[in-house]
């Protein structure tokens, strides 16, 4: 008993110690979605070119798919650009765009400067379907699964190496 | 206008500028009851880019954009619980700036007591068994006089020796 009260603070420093060196080094801005496993959002966006279709709950149910939100204001889409492009190219993975809240014609210019991986493209200019799907900034990177249901997001822009740690192991899974 | 008397009055009008909402006036209601709820249910909302302000604080495009939702599910006859559930069904629970009392979050709301009542526990062990060890000791007894009187004595001498 008399020793217990010696090692009872030991334990409490280390319990405490641990439930900080976890809560202190997650970082708390990326939320996680709240509709993770859960069918995407009923929406039915136009599209943002005359040349490409736009985008609804029912384009994406038949493939394993990227739904990626981005808008030309957006410096950090700017940066995880060329690995969408790289991606468009080596036919890993169909992507999917949402412009969120920016203009038409800002958009298209954007496009036509950097490229266009997207199979299609809904333009959301309110921001209305962002906010269906839980989006609280650009970009943000959803996988989907083929039945139209949300497995998991991606806040921030991609990188190779974050593609291949997140993104790939899931996709093969979910190809199966 | 003498310049103290100016002095005094511009520090009394900054005591009721503290309250600066970021609602816009194009933002508003026009029904003076339901802007008032609209005021409420914004000041327990999370502004998802700021993080540490709610919706009615924050001057994000976001946080905007979802005061206006608000507004307008109010208007369209929402209740309040309604537009909470609204926002965390997208955004998770870590919209509202009040936690929900459930399974995963008893130990936020219950910890602290749990916490105060251990260490009142602890505490009261510890005078228990202080008290118990104190009453196992025999009894103090008196000085007979005899030993009244040397003590007095040794006392004595010790207040001679100093200087």
């Amino acid at each position: 008993m008399s020793r217990l009260v010696f090692i009872a603070p030991l334990i409490l420093f280390a319990v405490v110690a641990a439930y900080f060196a976890i809560g202190l080094t997650k970082n708390a801005s990326i939320l996680p979605s709240a509709l993770i496993d859960k069918p995407v959002p009923t929406f039915d966006l136009p599209p943002l070119k005359d040349t490409k279709p736009g985008l609804a709950t029912a384009d994406l149910k038949d493939d394993v798919v990227l739904v990626n939100m981005f808008a030309s204001w957006c410096v950090p889409c700017r940066a995880e650009h060329p690995l969408l492009m790289q991606l468009a190219r080596d036919k890993i993975v169909p992507i999917i765009g949402l412009n969120w809240k920016d203009r038409k014609t800002d958009a298209i210019a954007w496009l036509d400067e950097l490229g266009d991986p997207y199979a299609r493209i809904g333009h959301d200019p309110s921001g209305r379907t962002g906010i269906d799907w839980g989006v609280y900034g650009v970009p943000e990177t959803y996988l989907i699964d083929r039945d139209g249901r949300i497995r998991f997001k991606y806040v921030g822009p991609m990188f190779p190496e974050t593609f291949a740690e997140k993104f790939l192991p899931l996709i093969k899974d979910l190809r199966k | 206008m003498n310049a103290r008397l100016t002095v005094i009055i511009v520090m009394f009008s900054l005591l009721w500028a503290g309250d600066s909402p970021a609602v816009q006036p194009d933002e508003r209601l026009s029904d003076p009851t339901l802007e008032a709820r609209a005021r409420e249910l914004s000041k327990n909302i999370r502004c998802l880019v700021c993080q540490n302000q709610s919706i009615d604080d924050s001057d994000a495009e976001l946080a905007r954009d979802l005061r206006i939702l608000v507004r307008e599910r109010l208007t369209a006859g929402d209740s309040n619980q309604q537009i909470f559930d609204f926002l965390v069904t997208r955004y998770g629970d870590f919209v509202l700036l009040k936690p929900p009392m459930k399974a995963s979050t008893y130990a936020l709301w219950f910890g602290p007591l749990v916490v105060f009542v251990l260490a009142l526990a602890g505490l009261f062990v510890f005078f228990y068994r202080r008290m118990q060890a104190n009453a196992a000791q025999p009894d103090v007894v008196a000085l007979t006089s005899k030993e009244r009187a040397r003590l007095s004595a040794l006392l004595d001498d010790n207040e001679k020796d100093r200087p």
